[in-house]
């Protein structure tokens, strides 16, 4: 049996969106911008992918931008601002393509303020306004953590950005097609999100930047997505985007059936003793589960779970490139023992109950082997 | 981060040699760090053995716990398979490219691992002479 619980890293290209992709490799194959009939296929399949898109968060066709990704869109919606002002508020647990974009701006002379976050994950609100200044150009805060699942309050800090005159900037990559955004009725500027975490291919990814907001682009050339990124559009990425995004509004109604069994997760992974629910119980996005184990690593819990066929991950510094337990446990408040031991499970539309206790056994066998091998070790 | 450990890893981790502790161990050797995450304890029971006609120490066993990642685990079973049996004077000489080397590698980024084990290693017979008042 493979069971995949690692939605937040990639997911499945749905059947569907494989299907209506297909001829836009083969008879379809036209640059949409092209003046003939194989152009015209091709624009008018990337505008219909447009409007649905726009559809979802309430905005205007012309203010998505088609991108590569969640990384480019967040890179574009800061680094493509143009003002006056020098100063970013961002949050201690965005992703790395919103840190690391705020750090580069930072050598280039911007000021930016990373708000700490309480131990549920969420923003401090006083901090946030405290730091607002005149000076202050953008507001980024994520919607949906990706580690930790916690959502945002976001309506709050949109009314923040509002009252103050700041643009404000979200990262949805894990919430579009997930949780209903209106950028409208939540003040947001600029948006970002990404095909590849809700069931379309990966290359492809939107901003959305507010028709009166003034942004350069980061790739310059033939002037395609209305000069802000040029490149002939990924034809066949966007026809996915658009019909996972149809897909995705349908199945939001699903998500009872996914809540409860994350809920399931976590109440029995709840009575391994030594085990702590990382996030917020309450305001977390109902796939995310993040729970630490004490006296284990998660690397080895992953290593140990993927040769059982079921696939998680883990904040524990053994996983990441630097070494380092990640920025987002520690900005929680836990030990790196804690950071350490963490596992994520990241539920998709085809999980199911059975599936579900499978792992749940698993995991508890799992736990215990390691908790073996680290048996009443000093630290 | 994707991790491509060998057959020889992916077994010593899944089925650990030489695991738990030693009461009244002979040497302790006790390395690692909470913020790297891997922590490993190693310990050692030394006896006698003739050897030419000489009484000769050597690692009549040893024993491990670690909290790590299947590297670190790996490393602490493959350390106490290397030393076992071995003379104090050879276990000395164990290093961490031995240790790499009988897993049939370790991905670049988890070399540090096999650090640990050598370093316990080494710890654990330095506690042993220290405590015996042998002159190194």
């Amino acid at each position: 049996m493979k069971i995949y619980l690692d939605n937040s890293a990639t997911t499945q290209v749905d059947k569907e969106v494989v299907k209506a992709m297909m001829p836009y490799f083969s008879e379809k194959f036209g640059n949409p911008n092209s003046l003939h009939e194989f152009g015209r296929d091709a624009r008018e399949a990337v505008e219909n992918a447009r409007k649905k898109i726009a559809e979802m968060i309430n905005c205007e066709p012309e203010e998505i931008i088609f991108t590569s990704g969640g990384t480019e869109s967040n890179n574009l919606a800061i680094k493509g601002l143009i003002g006056e002002k020098k100063h970013i508020i961002t949050s201690k647990i965005e992703h790395p393509s919103v840190l690391e974009t705020c750090r580069e701006l930072e050598k280039q002379g911007y000021k930016v303020d990373y708000i700490s976050v309480d131990k549920e994950g969420i923003i401090n609100i006083q901090e946030l306004k405290r730091k607002i200044s005149n000076n202050t150009l953008l507001v980024s805060i994520m919607h949906v953590n990706n580690e930790i699942g916690t959502i945002q309050p976001l309506e709050e800090i949109g009314k923040i950005c509002r009252e103050f005159g700041v643009l404000f900037h979200t990262d949805a990559v894990q919430s579009f097609g997930k949780i209903k955004i209106d950028v409208k009725n939540i003040n947001i500027d600029l948006l970002s999100a990404s095909g590849h975490k809700i069931n379309a291919p990966k290359g492809v990814g939107f901003l959305y930047v507010k028709k009166e907001i003034k942004i350069k682009p980061l790739v310059n050339g033939g002037g395609h997505e209305k000069n802000l990124r040029s490149g002939t559009e990924n034809v066949p990425g966007i026809v996915g985007f658009g019909k996972a995004c149809e897909i995705a509004d349908k199945k939001m109604k699903e998500k009872e059936k996914i809540k409860k069994l994350r809920d399931k997760l976590i109440q029995e992974l709840e009575k391994i003793p030594g085990t702590r629910l990382n996030g917020s119980r309450n305001l977390r996005i109902f796939n995310n589960v993040n729970v630490s184990f004490s006296g284990i690593e998660g690397e080895a819990l992953v290593l140990m779970l993927d040769k059982e066929g079921i696939a998680t991950s883990t904040g524990s510094a053994c996983s990441s490139h630097s070494l380092e337990p990640s920025h987002v446990l520690k900005a929680i408040g836990l030990s790196d023992l804690e950071a350490h031991g963490s596992l994520r499970l990241s539920l998709g539309w085809e999980n199911n109950e059975k599936e579900i206790n499978f792992v749940i056994d698993k995991i508890r066998e799992c736990v215990d082997k390691l908790r073996k091998i680290s048996k009443n070790i000093e630290v | 981060m994707t991790l491509n450990y060998s057959k020889k890893v992916m077994e010593n981790f899944l089925h650990p040699r030489n695991m738990g502790k030693i009461e009244n161990a002979d040497g302790v050797g006790k390395v690692g760090n909470s913020v790297c995450g891997d922590i490993l304890n190693l310990y050692i029971k030394v006896g006698k053995k003739k050897i030419r006609g000489k009484l000769i120490e050597y690692i009549k066993d040893i024993k491990f716990q670690t909290l790590g990642c299947g590297a670190a685990i790996a490393v602490s079973s493959m350390i106490t398979q290397l030393a076992k049996g071995k003379t104090l004077e050879e276990a000395e000489k164990i290093s961490n490219k031995d240790i790499v080397h009988e897993l049939e590698g370790l991905p670049p980024v988890k070399y540090h691992c096999s650090l640990l084990g050598a370093d316990a290693l080494h710890l654990a017979i330095k506690d042993y002479l220290s405590k015996n008042k042998h002159e190194k």
